[in-house]
């Protein structure tokens, strides 16, 4: 194949200039440095990607890491209805499904709010200051993240003592199981909707300004032009980032729950992926964990899918 | 956000009610983003004095670096702070290494066979995921449990970063890559000389993006490491702050005389925690929304 290459080529040297398809060898032979450069990156992506997913096999054993996959018993879909009589997998699932809702409700819409006000400021400097402040958050890590508001909501924080030197009662906002949803969702809003606003900063300057001048020339304020022309400008990416989202209802935050899970308990704070972490990795009963895990991939992966397709029937190019 | 010289028609200055509101709203904003931050820090700073009394400290009154001088003094926290230094420098370096050869290597998928094959495996990974168990078990039996490696190598690679910078590399004019390799270029050459002098301000973005990944972690940490020795700041942070551990454990060579109080020794470990992201963020923060927006351009 090689070399009927290089007869070809060596004519179409001189003869006059015509795009040819080399064969497939040649090709990647040509190309033999874009092979180097993915490679490292396409190994990465097999081993600690790909490989693991074999892993889920243990879902379907009694497994045990002293015996492998290899001596462990095989025990059919028996951690499949393990899953659906165990009381814990419920929880799990109820407080996932409520923190979901809690914020896609509130913790959604809330850089869109943000992303409209800071468009009407007509200062770039007040705009520009104010975005660089509520950026930030989104660079600060859970834990740090969590250790502030503790120092500023928990028992011993600054609200309680301005409330206790006042001669009212301390609050502590941090170890209240039956607020902790609406906490943590706080605590998303606080973290994020700066950095939200981006991409919807970005539609908006999307908007061509001739629409504005036409509204203005019929004489709209202020709110019909953020009715009629602003939002309608803006309503794709919020449907396709809505979409997506209730496509990750199964996902909230995890690293975040599981830093105050010991303050308030499993029963308000017990969320599918916390769930897997501690029956499995800390208890020790890896085949039901494991099994708990898979099921939640599955099913998200469909949910996004299916999001995805929705994304696209309603008019949005969708994500891929 | 361009900024218009003229202001058009249809910006004029609105109503003053309007005006007071939406005032209002961005300084009470900027106030609960803010004044947490100042506060930790000037608690960090504070004498026992000034913490004795509670209540809003925005300034210390009687400044005192007792509590840095404690921690520092070559203790856990000293340890745990070269610990995350180490994992976030030589992490970001090979993420980025790999990320901007692999971005390269996909960049054109029509004339490299089978790059799009690989390009379909990478974004594959950004539907689904293992699950923290399966990929427990990999990093046990890779042998790489309690060792700094568990913490860059399972996450060498965020499959986000790199379509940002794939379709940044893609945005690129393609004269340069031709003209270069009509001269002869390696793609090594057109890679180093051409491409990334043209991509500082995505390597710059996908580059902070790494490095507060690695700071910030510490579910690997704590999912991967037994050696409580070898921890990073964040799980000494979440160890003293969160769990409230006996603060004493943090200082080091001090006497119960000189010990400073534990809520400013608390908080200097927080503003330790989150120096290097406020020390970098001024320089990064002019690339974000060409860097979160590039990501978003449809293959």
């Amino acid at each position: 194949m090689a070399t009927t290459a290089e007869v070809r080529t060596g004519a179409d040297l001189t003869a006059p200039v015509r795009p040819i398809r080399r064969p497939l060898l040649a090709r990647m032979w040509r190309e033999r440095w874009m092979y180097v450069f993915m490679s490292p990156g396409l190994i990465f992506f097999v081993v600690f990607k790909y490989i693991p997913l074999l892993g889920n096999i243990a879902a379907f054993q009694d497994y045990s890491p002293y015996l492998g996959f290899q001596g462990s018993a095989w025990v059919g879909f028996h951690n499949f209805t393990r899953l659906v009589t165990d009381i814990d997998v419920g929880i799990a699932l109820k407080n996932t499904l409520i923190i979901s809702l809690l914020q896609i409700v509130f913790a959604f819409p809330a850089p869109i709010a943000l992303a409209l006000l800071l468009n009407s400021v007509l200062s770039g400097g007040v705009r520009r200051f104010v975005q660089s402040v509520v950026y930030l958050p989104h660079f600060i890590g859970w834990v740090i993240v969590i250790a502030i508001w503790q120092e500023v909501l928990g028992g011993a924080g600054l609200v309680s003592t301005v409330l206790q030197n006042n001669g009212m009662h301390a609050l502590d906002f941090m170890t209240n199981p039956s607020t902790f949803k609406e906490l943590i969702t706080a605590q998303v809003i606080w973290k994020e909707i700066g950095w939200g606003t981006i991409i919807f900063l970005a539609a908006i300057t999307q908007i061509s300004p001739q629409l504005y001048e036409a509204a203005v020339a019929d004489g709209a304020g202020p709110w019909r032009r953020l009715w009629h022309v602003t939002l309608p400008g803006m309503v794709n990416i919020i449907v396709l980032l809505l979409i997506l989202r209730l496509g990750s209802v199964l996902t909230v935050g995890f690293e975040q729950i599981l830093l105050q899970q010991p303050a308030v308990g499993a029963d308000a704070a017990q969320v599918l992926d916390t769930f897997v972490y501690y029956r499995g990795v800390l208890g020790g009963d890896w085949g039901l964990s494991t099994a708990v895990g898979l099921l939640k991939g599955v099913v998200g992966t469909l949910l996004v899918v299916g999001a995805n397709r929705l994304a696209k029937r309603a008019g949005t190019e969708g994500l891929f | 956000m361009a900024e218009r010289a003229v202001r058009p028609p249809w910006m004029e200055k609105p109503s003053a009610l309007t005006q007071t509101g939406k005032t209002v709203i961005l300084i009470v904003l900027t106030i609960v983003m803010l004044v947490p931050f100042i506060y930790v820090l000037a608690v960090s700073f504070s004498s026992p004095q000034d913490v004795r009394g509670g209540g809003l400290i925005l300034f210390p009154v009687h400044p005192s670096l007792g509590a840095y001088s404690a921690v520092l003094a070559g203790g856990v926290v000293s340890k745990s702070l070269l610990v995350s230094v180490g994992i976030t420098l030589v992490g970001t370096a090979a993420s980025m290494a790999l990320t901007v050869l692999m971005a390269y290597g996909l960049s054109r998928t029509k004339e490299v066979p089978g790059s799009r094959f690989v390009l379909i495996l990478v974004l594959g990974t950004m539907l689904f995921g293992a699950g923290v168990i399966p990929n427990y078990l990999l990093v046990k039996s890779l042998g790489l449990l309690n060792s700094y490696a568990s913490l860059i190598l399972p996450g060498i690679i965020s499959a986000f970063n790199l379509v940002v910078v794939r379709n940044f590399f893609m945005s690129l004019p393609r004269e340069l890559y031709d003209s270069a390799r009509t001269d002869g270029a390696s793609e090594i050459k057109i890679l180093l000389t051409i491409v990334l002098p043209l991509s500082k301000a995505v390597i710059a973005v996908i580059s902070l993006f790494y490095a507060v990944a690695y700071w910030n972690d510490y579910f690997n940490a704590l999912l991967y490491l037994n050696d409580t020795t070898k921890w990073p700041i964040q799980l000494v942070l979440r160890q003293f702050v969160l769990q409230g551990s006996p603060i004493t454990d943090a200082t080091a060579n001090t006497t119960a005389a000189q010990q400073p109080p534990a809520q400013s020794v608390q908080m200097a470990i927080v503003v330790l925690a989150t120096a290097p992201i406020l020390l970098i963020y001024p320089f990064a923060q002019k690339y974000f929304t060409k860097g979160v927006l590039t990501g978003a351009i449809k293959e």
